[in-house]
């Protein structure tokens, strides 16, 4: 078991193509990126719908809301990633199921299914946070809404969620990044994402200290790069007077 | 659905779980020995510890699990000739044990961390104040009180490390998850394995984070 350092390596051709290490490297982490953002889209929106759902004054509505969120949180990320791309396309209708299974490319099925499943799993957590912000809001800003004549979507959408939203972007910063962390698990049903094509390059070249030590800096990079990006953003928009925002 | 095969192939799945319990436990006790030191080391007042402490928690904060567990699995068996000088043969279950262990050492560390701060600075005052050598202050007051403060903490992060246990299915070891999908493959029954596997999963999980907040509740009062 020799070990021959080379840090030159991701110049080097892979010998598929024309391609350098450095190539797989960089569409790897385009896939990443896709599906974070894909799965970030669907869970920012649909956790705001049931963290709203938590926070409303109806057993029903909130029940059905606290009855996602432990469901999600629960079962491992994995075996959601399985259910969703192996268990949940034999259940569609016979059409549908034809299409997902044998029309679309292998591919785009996987992307399909790991994108809805990282986007529920997070919906739950973002749920969460956006609960939490609501709830942090002094309760007269919503009787306040109240006594002016607002109808309960308008409070929500004109007084509670613009200043919630404000107040929770450390938490949601944080699991933005956990989005991308987690999409890693793509790499388990095939898809090419960031650690696919580290694993594909420590097997090609044999440099596999090489190939792990630039996937982690460029995990590292983009999570710094997030997080001092929001920051910025955090700064911007804090609500003035509240204690929760960088010590005013 | 036919979920009649799961009963025969219950010792199987129960091995799986054996093996899920194991690492979940190992990465626990070890994930917070070492999660502890890293925070006193955090805390302290020597830059150099502190610093180092605090890069550890924020390099292994930023990666993906699932880049540990990989890259551990790949990369120990070198280690480890590069230490000892000869190949000593490891398995899977080492390295992901090693993996589990330094990667929750980060998120145990600041759990730590924060439960340390949050004991009154006069408890440390006084402690010395009687002569108290800082490793008898934080054996003997520190320590004891910070970690019943945070039990639940430790206990929330523990669950979401028995979730995590299932990450192990990319270096084919067989826990729970990884012995399911096995099983219903072999009867060909692999929805409903999966099915049954992440009911499981759910329970467990969920009834201990029913009682941790049953825990919290009682702690706080």
């Amino acid at each position: 078991m020799n070990y021959n350092w080379d840090w030159g390596v991701f110049f080097k051709s892979t010998g598929v193509g024309s391609e350098t290490y450095l190539d797989w490297y960089i569409t790897g982490l385009g896939w990443t990126i896709a599906i974070a953002i894909a799965a970030w889209i669907i869970a920012l929106l649909l956790g705001s719908i049931l963290g709203v759902m938590r926070t409303v004054p109806n057993r029903l509505v909130s029940g059905i809301a606290t009855a996602y969120v432990e469901l999600f949180r629960n079962v491992p990320l994995l075996v959601q990633l399985f259910i969703w791309y192996f268990l949940v396309p034999d259940l569609l209708p016979e059409g549908l199921q034809e299409w997902y299974k044998q029309d679309l490319n292998p591919t785009t099925s996987a992307l399909i299914s790991v994108i809805i499943c990282l986007g529920l799993f997070t919906a739950a957590r973002v749920c969460e946070q956006v609960r939490t912000g609501i709830q942090a809001l002094p309760r007269g800003q919503e009787a306040a809404a109240r006594a002016m004549g607002f109808s309960l979507p308008q409070v929500y959408w004109n007084v509670l969620l613009p200043q919630a939203y404000r107040i929770i972007i450390p938490p949601l910063t944080s699991e933005f990044l956990n989005v991308f962390k987690n999409s890693s698990v793509a790499s388990l049903i095939g898809l090419m994402e960031l650690l696919a094509q580290t694993k594909q390059t420590a097997e090609f070249s044999a440099n596999l200290f090489e190939a792990f030590t630039l996937a982690t800096l460029i995990y590292f990079t983009l999570n710094m790069g997030l997080m001092l990006l929001m920051r910025m953003v955090e700064k911007k928009v804090a609500v003035p007077g509240l204690i929760s925002v960088g010590g005013k | 659905m036919d979920f009649s095969d799961i009963i025969p192939a219950m010792p199987g799945l129960w091995n799986g779980m054996k093996m899920t319990l194991q690492l979940m436990v190992m990465g626990i006790v070890g994930g917070i020995a070492l999660g502890t030191i890293l925070a006193l080391m955090r805390l302290s007042s020597n830059k150099l510890l502190s610093r180092f402490a605090g890069a550890y928690v924020n390099y292994f904060r930023s990666i993906p699990l699932l880049l540990v567990i990989t890259w551990f699995y790949l990369a120990v068996p070198f280690v480890l000739r590069w230490i000892t000088g000869e190949d000593t043969p490891i398995g899977a279950f080492t390295s992901c044990v090693v993996a589990f262990m330094m990667f929750e050492a980060a998120y145990f560390c600041e759990i730590v961390r924060a439960g340390v701060q949050s004991i009154a600075k006069g408890q440390m005052g006084a402690a010395q104040a009687l002569g108290m050598t800082y490793g008898q202050t934080m054996r003997l007051i520190i320590l004891p009180q910070a970690f019943r403060k945070m039990t639940p903490l430790l206990l929330q992060q523990s669950i979401i490390l028995f979730q995590d246990t299932s990450l192990v299915y990319t270096v084919g070891l067989v826990d729970f998850l990884n012995s399911a999908r096995a099983s219903g493959d072999i009867v060909g029954r692999s929805n409903e394995f999966l099915i049954f596997a992440g009911v499981v999963y759910f329970v467990i999980s969920f009834s201990a984070s029913f009682l941790v907040k049953r825990l919290q509740k009682r702690i706080t009062v």
